[in-house]
């Protein structure tokens, strides 16, 4: 299910819920600058292979 | 989220290569107490300075910064509405310009707040010119906003 957060329920999910936080720009902004602890995964690579890194018991957040 | 622009605007670190030039958002401080246009004069006053602030940003129901409130306007009849003496159409800034520059031309026309929206007109928050100088002068944020919840320097990412 998908659902638009704001800023201080990302950092509430990060502090106590352990977000994955996913950054789908491309990658040279990803570099420039990133939520910090943010992966990078560009939305033209997203698919069932890039994201079965991540954990199915935590929140996962894309911006 | 609206994204990493808004996540700046918040004042919240990020990681990166980018060289550090101050933005705006480094220094928005999200706290400044907020107005509705048919709020009685009165109530807005009293919330605002036992918030510890003398001015009110006047939205509307959408979070659309519409007003200010602020000097004069604070010694009209308690019983007016917040519409009828707040400034309509105040200028405002954007949390990604450079907070120098910005502090530059404050200094240069007297201006000791500004207000901080998204391109959209949403309050972000206020710029101070005295805290901003503060910053751009290399002082930590934790330390400027020490006891502002959500200000700049008051959220540290885990590691």
């Amino acid at each position: 299910m998908v659902t638009s957060i704001d800023r201080t329920e990302l950092q509430r999910l990060i502090d106590k819920e352990n977000a994955q936080v996913i950054d789908v720009l491309p990658e040279r902004e990803y570099t420039e600058s990133h939520i910090p602890g943010a992966i990078s995964i560009p939305l033209r690579r997203l698919n069932a292979e890039t994201v079965s890194v991540l954990g199915r018991d935590k929140p996962v957040v894309v911006y | 989220m609206l994204g990493l622009a808004d996540w700046r605007a918040g004042g919240l670190p990020t990681q990166g290569t980018a060289p550090l030039v101050q933005r705006v958002s480094d220094a928005t401080r999200p706290d400044v107490p907020t107005c509705d246009v048919d709020e009685l004069l009165g109530e807005a006053r009293r919330r605002t300075y036992d918030a510890g602030w003398d001015e009110c940003i006047v939205i509307d129901c959408d979070g659309i910064v519409v007003g200010r409130l602020r000097n004069q306007a604070w010694e009209a009849d308690d019983a007016g509405s917040v519409e009828e003496v707040m400034e309509s159409g105040p200028t405002t800034v954007r949390p990604d310009g450079l907070l120098q520059r910005l502090v530059d031309r404050m200094s240069k026309r007297d201006t000791k707040l500004v207000v901080v929206t998204t391109p959209q007109g949403n309050l972000i928050g206020v710029v101070v010119r005295e805290e901003a100088d503060r910053l751009l002068t290399g002082e930590p944020a934790e330390q400027i906003w020490r006891d502002c919840e959500g200000c700049p320097g008051q959220w540290v990412p885990k590691t």
